[in-house]
């Protein structure tokens, strides 16, 4: 690979892992707060899936990167700009409902997605995606059957899932956006189309929403930004939280 | 009473006495004494509170732990204790009570969970020491209750040490790696031990001439060492492990004894030790209240499955 080609890889790699390490983050809070037991170890599992899939993909970032860069330099050193997730990933946990809608919007997503960077010609993107895509179709089992309990269930879980539908869906578009890098990688095999995802992911949501007493909403507000480092105002909490001790303690080993 | 049924009676205790003597496991279906069934109740229940609550100081750093690899064991080890928690709450479940009779129990103040967890966890250093001397207490009594009488306990205890003994490693290992540290990792280190370790060995609750329930408990043969007895093994065990990593323990009597082959050590603060049980610890009402607003926050969920299974049930008979 010329040099170019391995840092773009590189970002992508970056942005993959901090897609998971967010979204990992935020799950990880739920830890003690469950509805009850099961569903708190099961949002722990998801979490703890998460988190390794951050480490393999910022591990690989930091590999094609060279030098000082490690895992750990890439999730606790950066400063907000510098963070490229998506910016549904940050969102505050929310209730369980908000929580179980954007998990099982990504949910979906990531089914298709990690198919398509399974067939990466990345060999390292394709091996972490062969990996991400079975914990991921075990995720999605679990929050469509959410989607259709709370959306069947009473009054109260019906209304709270379409507020968090409706809270969620503006970000959505985003899932599905190229830039110049991912455009140019996909041209060279390496990621994915994202823009090609879209059909089949409201195909996939509106099938199972239509099941339920909840209306997916029909567009009119999208906020993006995450991939340019135009966070939330949440992001920069959370990392204050995350890099608290490696910001405390410059310079240990932990 | 009739006398006829006074002599059943004695004859069944005597009977199940002798078969806990035999060393044979007593499984739910059989008869047992009624304090046998509460004895034990009160126990795997407060062993398995001790789990969730336990839940709540290391969960408090999860987010703040300082690599990605450590965040992924402490999560996984957090997720370890909530499914011991499951285990011990289902072990009690089959003596006739339930796991929301449990939960009210605990929200009520009428059941008790570990007193430990009613102290904070203040730094990085804290998930070391809580890992290395608060499971490691917790290992040595689990390790003698998997000979415990009932068949149910005794069985979750062996998968709970299988367990236990990786979160003693990973609580080691932090300590090690802070003690090898900077001069403030080392500060860290040594002030959790400071604080973790007095507590830790209150764990194994009152001496044994003090204890309300462990007579009884001994003769039942649901515990199988003494508190002193135990207490004893941690402190043995501990002192090597610290000098190894180069961490002093807090109290100055500690010492070989060559004619005992133990080493002595200094007299618990048994006033602090019921200060903090009858709830002036620094968390007691923090580690309960959390516990009670996750349970009322998660009460519409609860409803909206039971709700919803009602609903798909009439719509099956419906469909019939």
């Amino acid at each position: 690979m010329d040099n170019d080609l391995t840092q773009a890889t590189a970002d992508y790699a970056v942005r993959l892992g901090d897609d998971a390490l967010i979204l990992g983050h935020r799950l990880s809070e739920w830890c003690s707060r469950g509805p009850f037991m099961e569903e708190d170890l099961a949002l722990t599992n998801v979490a703890l899936d998460y988190i390794g899939r951050a480490r393999m993909f910022l591990g690989y970032a930091a590999q094609l990167r060279g030098g000082e860069c490690t895992e750990d330099t890439l999730a606790y050193q950066r400063d907000c700009r510098e963070f490229t997730n998506l910016l549904i990933n940050e969102l505050p946990r929310g209730d369980f409902a908000f929580t179980m809608v954007r998990q099982y919007l990504l949910d979906e997503h990531s089914l298709l997605f990690l198919d398509q960077l399974g067939r990466s010609s990345d060999s390292e993107l394709a091996a972490i995606a062969g990996k991400a895509i079975k914990e991921s179709r075990y995720h999605q089992r679990r929050s469509r059957e959410w989607m259709l309990r709370l959306g069947d269930g009473t009054e109260e879980s019906q209304r709270r899932l379409q507020n968090a539908l409706d809270d969620l869906w503006g970000y959505t578009p985003e899932l599905f956006l190229m830039d110049e890098l991912e455009t140019a990688l996909y041209e060279l095999g390496i990621a994915v189309d994202r823009a090609a995802l879209q059909a089949p992911w409201q195909a996939a949501v509106h099938s199972v929403f239509s099941e339920t007493a909840v209306t997916v909403p029909s567009g009119g507000w999208e906020v993006v930004g995450g991939r340019t480092g135009y966070h939330t105002e949440h992001l920069g909490h959370l990392l204050s939280d995350l890099q608290f001790v490696q910001r405390a303690y410059p310079g240990c080993q932990w | 009473m009739t006398n006829d049924s006074l002599q059943t009676e004695a004859q069944l205790n005597a009977d199940f006495q002798a078969r806990i003597d035999a060393e044979e496991k007593i499984e739910p279906r059989d008869w047992m004494p009624q304090k046998y069934r509460q004895n034990l109740i009160r126990q795997i229940s407060q062993h398995a509170h001790s789990e969730v609550i336990g839940m709540q100081p290391e969960g408090n750093w999860i987010t703040r732990a300082p690599t990605l690899h450590r965040k992924a064991v402490l999560l996984a080890k957090v997720q370890d204790e909530c499914g011991h928690g499951l285990y011990l709450y289902s072990a009690a479940e089959t003596l006739g009570i339930s796991r929301e009779e449990l939960i009210q129990a605990l929200h009520s103040g009428a059941a008790k969970y570990a007193s430990i967890f009613n102290y904070p966890s203040l730094t990085w250093a804290d998930i070391g020491a809580i890992g290395w001397l608060v499971d490691g207490a917790a290992i040595v009594n689990q390790v003698s209750l998997q000979r415990t009488s009932y068949g149910p306990y005794a069985r979750g205890m062996v998968r709970i040490c299988k367990e236990e003994s990786f979160h003693q490693r990973q609580g080691y290992h932090i300590m090690m790696t802070l003690m090898q540290g900077s001069a403030a990792q080392r500060e860290m280190a040594q002030d959790a031990v400071n604080r973790f370790w007095w507590p830790s060995l209150m764990m194994f609750g009152p001496h044994d001439a003090e204890s309300a329930h462990s007579a009884q408990s001994m003769t039942w043969k649901i515990k199988r060492q003494s508190n002193d007895e135990l207490r004893q093994k941690f402190v043995d065990q501990t002192v090597e492990q610290a000098e190894v990593i180069g961490i002093s323990l807090p109290d100055p009597d500690l010492k070989w004894n060559e004619e005992r082959g133990h080493y002595d050590f200094g007299e618990i603060d048994w006033k602090e030790f019921n200060r903090v049980i009858n709830g002036s610890g620094p968390c007691n009402r923090q580690r309960l209240e959390h516990h009670i607003s996750a349970h009322e926050e998660g009460a519409w969920v609860r409803d909206a499955i039971a709700a919803h299974e009602a609903k798909k049930q009439q719509r099956a008979n419906r469909a019939a």
